[in-house]
């Protein structure tokens, strides 16, 4: 009789620091022990703090135990598994002081400051279910949605029930998806087709792939629902060859679901049709324009076409068809099963629901957050996020990635909606939220997104093409301290032309974070061209390293440091010194910094 | 997957194997499992709890889990109950045979077994 389960988090994240060493030592020390009857190990998706992997949990008490080794494993399973000791050292505690935990109980999961505020919704299985067992998705609820629809409800009412629930589309655009469903079903066509975006491409976002990951059924369930609603018979998934563990669960999935009778001909008895193919992307971002992902899947090279016609009407191989994002479909099965109005009752007036956000950059607790829309970005940054390392404070945060802007510091208590962010000039994107702190350079962090862009950029359309490749000319020479005022309003003109020309939203929204940060910082891009200076001390080519001559004891560590021996000795001896100090000659100086990080005496100066 | 049905006996089937890793128990027992318990017997009682909150449908209810040494080894196997808003429940000196019981009537009846617990072996 099993009475724990061990849950090892299979995702990305952790299996890149090493968690299928520790599921392989856990099954070693469970059978050393004569366990092997009572502990069941179980593989499960992303539990979303990935700073503090490998994750384990162990239930029935609910332990998370974080950041675990091989080496720790032994110890869980003697103390934990057999004694009932809990390894305290091990465990994760960061709880908020008005947290009561029960009597005899440990520190569970959804105790934690970084659960607790969080609302679960597209990945209430993640980290909860084995995403390899269609039988452990099917305890969980799973394919009752899918059951209900097909038995009880017309194609009608399925989109009625999901454009009242108010759920837009999450990869970015924000359109309705009940309307989006609404706009496909009535057009009359031999096939029609359902498409799931799960190309993820903004630099940091990762929900997508840990709903592949941890959930894959719960995208099939969600495709086979649109189907129905839509008249279709066919779905494809088009999601990029570089998240392999994600296309492997999700064939596995499709495999299982078809071997069940949940894909194929005839589901549930109800004479409907339905079956699912994986295609893969190489990891083009353009490819998560719809257009471009059309063409790519038709075997195309994978470039954007204008619309009108929407795919609604003309879409993949010229058919109506529905594409919806990964986390968009993985809301469906619950508004089926709790009904619009609950959908409804959480978020705000026009954005409905939670959002899952990948967190990143400066800040604790790196990992993904699913949370009520509305929810403040100091709650996301502060508490859940668990505030930004190393005391430094807090300057802006991109949204959106690089088609999004930026929300500086002064605007933290926003409501993070699909309306909000846009009225401040930002947008919601996929969810990638990058956190900066005081050291970082608006300008540096602009020109990183542009060259994205331009190498992104499919060359189809000039005004993307040509308009992208200028402006991150001006950017570079903006941060090397040849630009001049002239330039930063050519620079936002510029970015207004490409915005209004460009073909496809990846043009359209290229210069987003240049405009962001012009809005915001524009004080930071004047430093830079009118007094050479790079406020953050980012920009390399506005830096001078300096030796304060009076700090200076004479050690000679930047001097034997230094790989361009642009440091020598001054014949300067400051008072209560024994040695002379040094000096750094700026023509020979490559702005490396090794200077500054090897003297103990902080007498190296960066302005 | 011709019917709904064939949908609600996977459920049903695998319900209990997930049901662990909910967590929201109303019940918890408590097996104290340090080498004082172990060596008086606290396995094969820990094993009968789990099989008997299995056998008695009461896994959504009741969750059973193990602690380490609870401080009176004299009367080891101890096992604790804890249940929202009720004070603590210690039985002592537990056996298979004992625990069967504590499952049927206090588990599932509600109804403490007084002859069980510390407090009338203290007596």
């Amino acid at each position: 009789m099993i009475r724990a389960h061990v849950l090892i988090c299979g995702g990305t994240g952790c299996t890149s620091s090493g968690s299928l060493d520790i599921q392989k030592a856990f099954a070693q020390n469970i059978e050393n022990c004569g366990l092997s009857d009572e502990v069941k190990i179980v593989q499960t998706g992303c539990f979303g703090l990935c700073a503090l992997g490998p994750v384990v949990i162990v239930y029935p008490d609910g332990t998370f135990y974080s950041r675990v080794t091989p080496d720790d494993v032994k110890e869980i399973v003697e103390e934990h598994l057999l004694k009932g000791r809990i390894v305290d050292r091990l465990v994760y505690t960061d709880v908020s002081e008005d947290t009561v935990i029960a009597e005899g109980a440990t520190i569970a999961l959804n105790d934690t400051t970084f659960y607790k505020s969080q609302n679960r919704v597209v990945l209430r299985n993640c980290g909860v279910i084995d995403p390899e067992s269609i039988d452990e998705y099917i305890a969980m609820d799973g394919y009752a949605a899918l059951g209900k629809v097909l038995t009880e409800m017309t194609p009608e009412d399925v989109i009625k029930v999901v454009t009242d629930s108010g759920l837009r589309g999450r990869g970015g655009g924000g359109f309705s998806t009940g309307r989006k469903w609404a706009l496909t079903a009535p057009n009359k066509a031999d096939q029609k087709y359902v498409v799931c975006n799960a190309d993820e491409g903004d630099p940091g976002a990762f929900m997508d792939r840990s709903v592949l990951e941890g959930d894959p059924h719960c995208l099939i369930e969600a495709m086979a629902i649109a189907g129905y609603a839509i008249g279709a018979t066919k779905g494809y998934v088009y999601v990029r060859a570089e998240y392999p563990i994600a296309v492997r669960r999700l064939q596995k999935a499709i495999d299982d679901a078809r071997e069940y009778g949940l894909l194929g001909k005839d589901i549930f008895g109800s004479g409907f049709d339905f079956d699912l193919f994986i295609r893969l992307g190489a990891g083009a971002f353009v490819c998560g324009e719809e257009t471009a992902l059309m063409t790519s899947i038709e075997g195309n090279r994978g470039e954007p076409r204008p619309r009108p016609p929407y795919p609604a009407v003309k879409g993949l191989y010229g058919k109506p068809t529905v594409e919806n994002n990964v986390e968009t479909f993985a809301n469906i099965p619950q508004i089926i099963l709790r009904g619009a109005d609950w959908f409804a009752s959480m978020g705000t007036a026009t954005s409905k629901g939670t959002k899952v956000f990948a967190l990143g950059g400066n800040i604790e607790n790196t990992g993904l957050v699913e949370i009520p829309m509305g929810t403040t970005l100091r709650h996301i940054i502060e508490d859940i996020g668990g505030g930004i390392p190393n005391g430094k404070k807090f300057k802006a945060a991109q949204t959106g990635g690089p088609s999004g802007g930026c929300i500086p510091a002064s605007l933290i208590d926003t409501e993070v909606d699909y309306d909000n962010l846009v009225a401040i000039g930002c947008m919601m994107g996929s969810g990638g939220l990058i956190v900066m702190d005081e050291d970082s350079c608006m300008v540096d962090m602009a020109k990183f997104f542009l060259e994205f862009t331009v190498d992104e950029s499919c060359g189809k359309c000039t005004p993307c093409r040509i308009g992208t490749k200028r402006l991150l000319e001006l950017l570079d020479d903006i941060t090397k301290g040849k630009g001049t005022l002239e330039d930063i309003d050519r620079l936002e003109e510029l970015c207004h032309y490409i915005k209004q020309n460009s073909l496809c939203g990846l043009g359209q929204t290229a210069p987003n974070p240049v405009l962001a940060t012009l809005n915001f910082f524009r004080d930071e891009y004047v430093a830079h061209v009118v007094d050479k200076k790079c406020p953050a001390g980012v920009c390399k080519d506005l830096l001078t390293f300096t030796v304060d001559k009076e700090k200076c004891i004479g050690c000679g560590m930047c001097a034997r440091n230094c790989p361009v021996n642009a440091i020598v000795k001054t014949d300067y001896i400051a008072p209560g010194h024994k040695l002379p100090s040094y000096e750094i000659d700026a023509e020979k100086c490559v702005k490396c910094g090794v200077c500054m990080g090897n003297c103990k005496f902080k007498a190296i100066e960066k302005i | 997957m011709k019917s709904l049905a064939e949908l609600q006996a996977i459920k049903e089937k695998m319900k209990d194997k997930v049901v662990l890793r909910e967590g929201s128990n109303e019940i918890r027992v408590v097996v104290g499992m340090a080498t004082c318990g172990i060596a008086a017997g606290a396995r094969p009682v820990l094993n009968a709890f789990v099989e008997g909150v299995n056998n008695n449908g009461l896994s959504e209810k009741v969750s059973v889990s193990q602690t380490g040494c609870i401080g009176i080894c004299q009367y080891e196997p101890i096992v604790e109950i804890f249940e929202a808003g009720k004070e603590k429940v210690t039985y002592v000196k537990v056996d298979a045979e004992k625990a069967d019981r504590i499952v049927k009537e206090h588990l599932k009846g509600g109804k403490v077994v007084a002859e069980y617990t510390l407090a009338s072996v203290n007596a």
